[in-house]
């Protein structure tokens, strides 16, 4: 589509003035509705040292409906599905959430906020959540492993 | 109690019969509950006369797509008469107000600007919504500029270009299925866009319809009265006054004339006796514990005695060991012959007394036994419940057969088919009552509801076995297997009736959702 053609572009822009710190976006302009985002994992989290690779699909329907996010590098968190897919749907990811203006800037924010708080209420492992609320250490424990064996 | 009065105060099983007002009851929300009689509620020009209603049946009526349209109709007429207001504007009001006729009348008459203003009538309509074109604008949506560029807001003044706030409406009501409460697309805005905004805006015929359509949908949404029938592809309504805080006590089953029986509480199907509440619970658990019970429900046993491998098929318990002939009950892996003679326990679980239940280990054992002791059972007739539909497709051969064999008509061999539906009611009945039974509480009623449940456990037993007999066999059973399919139907519809009685007086059966 023409229209979103122009606003992917100004994203684009917008994101690269302006990039949420330890993310790097590989942008093509062949295949604009598909952004590979490589992010380190924030400092203060559990996932600091591991280096994830992310996709960001924008859909045919795109502005009126929200980016797909997924993790292509493994990781133990109750928002991120823990299967090949690693998709995370949350917040204004979720279609009846998402309004038009919003935009691609304020997802990557939400992304790496989410590395360093993860949101247990709206959590889409269930088991994920439920160790991170009662048992932390074993929790912290597990998600670093996972960093040492996949995000390296 | 008071709550119990309300249940008891006509002295009839009429106390849940409803009209079409009944939601909109004086705002005293248990008015409705104290009707009329209304015992000659039906007409009688059929020749078979509908059958006096059970103690465990509720009052309810089904509308077509067309009857819903009229009543809407109607309605929007009626308040447009009261307000003075044209039927469009009368209908934005009554979507507005959820349908609430009485609210809305009390809040016209308060403040009719405040209510006109919030329904989109207000100001919107003195300044028609209408298109500018805005100096230095930039669409937040596509990114368009450009002073030709022609836009649109509401009054919260999120402006967006006219082709996105269109392609946005459009999304909404295309693939989400929205209609009367589509928010605005600012970002953060939750302002409603109003009727007459959509009006102007929606402009395709195709999606006007499709919204029009929905927005004939949250009529039977936002009314507490009105029900889809959520059998697929069926458009009907059901029509009921049991109200959710109800529930607990009342199981409003339904049937839908297109012969789908539903809980009106919760649009599962039918699941009486149990209530609402408790069927939620039992669902979810089944569903947490599905691994632990998985192999419960497998459709293949050892046998108790050779250990060789069985395979059920067929709705009945009496289990033939095709090895060793060794004759055992399916439920509880007992032996057959204790069954026959003496129905022993096999609904029961006897609860484990003493130092066993003492040790914390013993007893979150004891739970789970207690546990896989009703889900084995309400497992087991879910299956077999399906098992006897294949059954069904079988005998319907057998039934053609029976003909060919014994000059019998396709009248006279429909006993096999009663029997076929009976079997399927009654073990959808006998299926929740383990669910039930494994949230109750000890005590008289309880034994008695268990009396009721093995009664009705034997007779589907007994039927469901004569029913699996060849073709041969069957003309000479027919007196007999006739009188078993009413046996069983009157055992489920006692079962029904005093759990429904206990239910509601509140009183007998103790359910602990623990
Ligand atoms: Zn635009
Ligand atoms: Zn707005
Ligand atoms: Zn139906
Ligand atoms: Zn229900
Ligand atoms: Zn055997
Ligand atoms: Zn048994």
């Amino acid at each position: 589509m023409a229209a979103a053609r122009k606003r992917i572009l100004k994203e684009y822009t917008e994101c690269s003035n302006d990039t949420p710190p330890g993310m790097k976006i590989n942008f093509d302009e062949q295949n604009m509705t598909e952004w590979e985002i490589l992010m380190d994992g924030p400092e203060q989290s559990v996932y600091s040292g591991g280096h994830f690779k992310l996709r960001l699909t924008f859909p045919n329907e795109y502005p009126f409906k929200p980016p797909v996010v997924s993790f292509k590098t493994k990781i133990y968190h109750p928002n991120v599905s823990n299967d090949d897919k690693g998709s995370m749907c949350l917040g204004m990811l979720r279609p009846d959430a998402w309004k038009p203006p919003n935009k691609v800037i304020s997802v990557l924010h939400l992304v790496r906020t989410l590395l360093i708080e993860p949101n247990v209420d709206d959590a889409i492992e269930a088991s994920i959540a439920s160790e991170f609320k009662d048992n932390k250490k074993g929790f912290e424990k597990t998600a670093k492993e996972w960093v040492k064996q996949y995000a390296k | 109690m008071d709550s119990d009065d309300e249940f008891n105060s006509s002295g009839s099983e009429e106390d849940f019969n409803n009209d079409s007002d009944a939601s909109f009851g004086g705002g005293d929300d248990d008015s409705d509950l104290d009707m009329e009689d209304n015992d000659i509620g039906f007409e009688t020009q059929d020749k078979d006369i509908k059958k006096s209603k059970q103690k465990y049946e509720v009052d309810f009526q089904v509308f077509g797509p067309e009857q819903v349209q009229a009543q809407q109709d109607n309605q929007i007429e009626e308040v447009g008469n009261i307000l003075g207001q044209p039927p469009e504007a009368a209908a934005i009001l009554l979507r507005h107000a959820r349908w609430n006729k009485e609210r809305l009348i009390e809040s016209y008459m308060d403040n009719t600007d405040k209510v006109l203003e919030s329904a989109g009538l207000g100001e919107a309509a003195l300044h028609p919504p209408k298109i500018e074109k805005v100096k230095g604008f930039t669409c937040d949506i596509c990114c368009e500029d450009g002073p030709g560029l022609e836009t649109f807001a509401m009054k919260c003044d999120h402006r967006f270009c006219v082709d996105c706030y269109k392609h946005y409406l459009e999304s909404k009501i295309k693939d989400d299925g929205e209609a009367a409460r589509i928010r605005c697309p600012g970002d953060g805005c939750n302002r409603i866009v109003d009727a007459v905004s959509l009006d102007f805006l929606v402009t395709s015929d195709k999606l006007r319809d499709r919204y029009v359509e929905l927005l004939t949908r949250t009529y039977v949404d936002d009314k507490d009265n009105l029900r889809w029938c959520p059998a697929p592809d069926c458009e009907n309504t059901v029509e009921c006054g049991v109200k959710d805080k109800d529930l607990p006590r009342i199981v409003p089953t339904v049937h839908c004339d297109c012969g789908h029986f539903f809980c009106f509480g919760c649009s599962l199907n039918d699941h009486q006796p149990a209530p609402c509440g408790l069927v939620k619970k039992w669902l979810k658990k089944c569903e947490d514990d599905s691994e632990t019970a998985n192999w419960i429900s497998a459709n293949t046993k050892e046998c108790p005695k050779c250990h060789s491998t069985i395979e059920k098929n067929g709705g009945c318990n009496h289990m033939t060991c095709r090895k060793c002939r060794n004759e055992f009950c399916w439920m509880c892996m007992g032996n057959w012959a204790e069954h026959g003679t003496s129905w022993y326990n096999c609904n029961r679980f006897e609860e484990k007394s003493g130092y066993e239940a003492r040790d914390a280990q013993a007893k979150s054992r004891q739970s789970l036994e207690r546990y896989l002791h009703y889900y084995n059972r309400y497992a087991n007739h879910e299956q077999s419940a399906k098992l006897d539909k294949d059954i069904y497709l079988k005998t319907e051969k057998k039934m053609t057969q029976l003909q060919m064999q014994t000059g019998m008509s396709w009248i006279e061999v429909q006993f096999l088919d009663s029997a076929s539906q009976a079997l399927q009611q009654c073990r959808q009945t006998l299926k929740w009552t383990y669910a039930f039974a494994y949230y109750l509480a000890r005590n008289n009623t309880t034994e008695m509801f268990e009396d009721n449940q093995k009664d009705l456990e034997m007779a589907v037993e007994n039927l469901s076995e004569m029913f699996e007999k060849s073709t041969d066999q069957l003309e000479s059973l027919k007196v007999e297997m006739m009188d078993k399919t009413s046996y069983c139907s009157k055992r489920r519809i006692i079962l029904l009736n005093d759990t429904a009685e206990n239910l509601r007086k509140g009183e007998g059966l103790v359910i602990d959702l623990f």
